[in-house]
């Protein structure tokens, strides 16, 4: 079985917030147009491990790292990388939706591509369209994308953000508990739109549902107490899981 | 059953009770308003907008002066203390931990606590006294000191109040911090901002204190900044404050029109900053 290139990947990686370790050495890969998931009881180190990933950990109080997180073997924490530039290539997508409210469906879309160049209009209106429909959300918001952001459903402002993220075309998507505060209906469709956004997109996703896991991923790691327990093809770690307290916690016995 | 009609008559009577006190708190503004309109009403009409005074036992006259002099001093303090006021908010909100917005902060609470007319005569040693003249800029100056503390801690506190998962979305889309604050944490925040400033603007317009060794007030006409100028409130004290029966009428006449001025400095304001965010969609 020939493994795809190792898109992005941690080497070592140590996450702190000051003099707390959240999270301890973890080496782990993500192949390219795989789902990855990230799964562990609350308070793991999942979601810190998650944002390192894109520098968002940085931005918390006293956050930082050692080791190496790479994008395309290049270190994404060297001096002459921007965190800027670096999360215009890797994506996040949080647990509550976060539309801007100030803004209209189309400018949230529209949001990240208008950072740095002002893109002629009809080529904007193309990649909101084309944005969209690869999140599921264009037949339902076509007819209003001068309405509100805010009067769409939680399951419909998800997907909304999963559009602004992804209109950038980044390289990896992160999906930090995405349908943690959506209805099941609304989970499945953001489950299904997962399973179709690998074909553009690395994917991470952290989540505490074991069947979510089960379902959309390629590769599932499990964490806990900050560290890496286990990590392997989905189908081995839910049927077949080398660790004890993978077992355990899959199999519900504690989390 | 009788569990329930005595839960009933307690709902009732708690009820009963916050009506009391809504309207303990809305008759004496009542009572003004009324009081205002009874005796200042009568006194009114469209000379007494658009006309000069005139010279006492006269009758007729008006305090167009007054009008915009208030206008003069009340615009020209605005476009001093809510850019600072509203600047030095955002700042104490998007850096909270630091030393100087702590500082800030309690400055500003202090200020907030300051008797108007300490504010005046704090302007009156800083430019009247030095410059040899009473002027409307002075008085001006005043108006902004007092304004900028409450912007100031508004701004801060509707800021905080846009939620942080805000921030850290367009932080992920790759916003630069600088445009993450201003056309996210700003703009989300702006209404609540734009009512504040409105409220501060309207509550010094109706300050008296700091004019008084400031703007000192004027019976003329002047658009010049540099010297006296009539505001209503001065006028409403001279008028107040002088032995002719005329004068108690105007006095009460002018109080009428400083609260229809701040009330249409506030509902045009709300109804612009309105439309424009609707218009957004």
């Amino acid at each position: 079985m020939a493994e795809s290139a190792q898109h992005l990947s941690t080497d070592h990686l140590t996450a702190m917030y000051g003099k707390f370790t959240a999270v301890k050495d973890v080496s782990l890969s993500f192949p390219a147009n795989t789902v990855n998931a990230l799964i562990g009881p609350s308070g793991c180190g999942k979601s810190t491990y998650l944002r390192t990933l894109n520098r968002m950990h940085e931005l918390s109080e006293g956050g930082w790292i050692t080791g190496r997180v790479s994008l395309d073997g290049e270190d994404i924490y060297g001096a002459k990388v921007s965190p800027m530039q670096l999360r215009r290539r890797i994506g996040m997508v949080f647990q509550k939706p976060t539309p801007f409210p100030t803004m209209s469906i189309y400018d949230n879309v529209a949001a990240g591509l208008r950072i740095n160049a002002r893109l002629p209009k009809g080529e904007l209106d193309g990649v909101v369209e084309r944005s969209l429909r690869q999140a599921a959300l264009w037949e339902e918001v076509k007819d209003r994308l001068r309405g509100s952001a805010l009067a769409l459903s939680g399951g419909q402002q998800q997907r909304l953000c999963i559009a602004r993220t992804i209109a950038p075309k980044p390289e990896v998507v992160l999906l930090d508990e995405p349908t943690a505060s959506l209805d099941p209906g609304g989970t499945q469709r953001i489950e299904e739109l997962v399973f179709q956004l690998k074909r553009d997109f690395t994917i991470v996703i952290v989540t505490h549902n074991m069947q979510q896991a089960a379902r959309v991923s390629d590769t599932t790691t499990f964490f806990y107490l900050g560290q890496m327990i286990e990590t392997g093809p989905t189908r081995q770690i839910f049927t077949a899981p080398k660790q004890e307290q993978t077992e355990a916690y899959i199999t519900g016995r504690f989390g | 059953m009788n569990r329930r009609i005595f839960r009933r008559w307690v709902s009732n009577f708690m009820v009963g009770l916050m009506l009391v006190a809504v309207i303990v708190a809305v008759a004496p503004l009542l009572f003004i308003l009324l009081n205002l309109i009874v005796k200042g009403a009568s006194s009114l009409s469209l000379d007494f907008f658009t006309r000069m005074p005139v010279p006492a036992g006269e009758t007729g006259g008006g305090v167009a002066h007054a009008i915009v002099g208030t206008l003069i001093i009340v615009g020209l303090a605005s476009c001093f203390g809510l850019p600072i006021g509203i600047g030095a908010g955002i700042f104490c909100a998007e850096y909270p931990g630091t030393r100087l917005a702590k500082a800030t902060r309690f400055i500003a609470d202090v200020m907030n606590g300051t008797p108007s007319i300490v504010v005046g005569v704090f302007a009156w040693t800083l430019i009247v006294a030095r410059q040899k003249h009473f002027s409307a800029l002075a008085g001006a100056c005043a108006l902004a000191m007092l304004m900028i503390p409450m912007v100031m801690r508004t701004t801060e506190e509707l800021i905080k109040l846009v939620p942080h998962s805000l921030r850290e979305a367009a932080l992920a889309l790759g916003y630069p911090r600088w445009r993450t604050s201003l056309s996210i944490i700003l703009r989300t925040a702006l209404p609540g901002i734009v009512t504040g400033s409105l409220l501060a603007v309207a509550r010094t317009a109706g300050e008296t204190a700091p004019l008084l060794f400031t703007a000192l007030g004027s019976q003329f006409m002047s658009f010049h900044i540099n010297e006296p100028m009539a505001a209503l409130p001065l006028t409403v004290f001279t008028y107040a404050t002088g032995p002719y029966e005329e004068w108690h009428r105007y006095a009460w006449a002018t109080a009428l029109v400083l609260i229809l001025v701040v009330t249409v400095l506030s509902i045009a304001a709300r109804l612009a900053t309105r439309q424009r965010l609707s218009g957004r969609g």
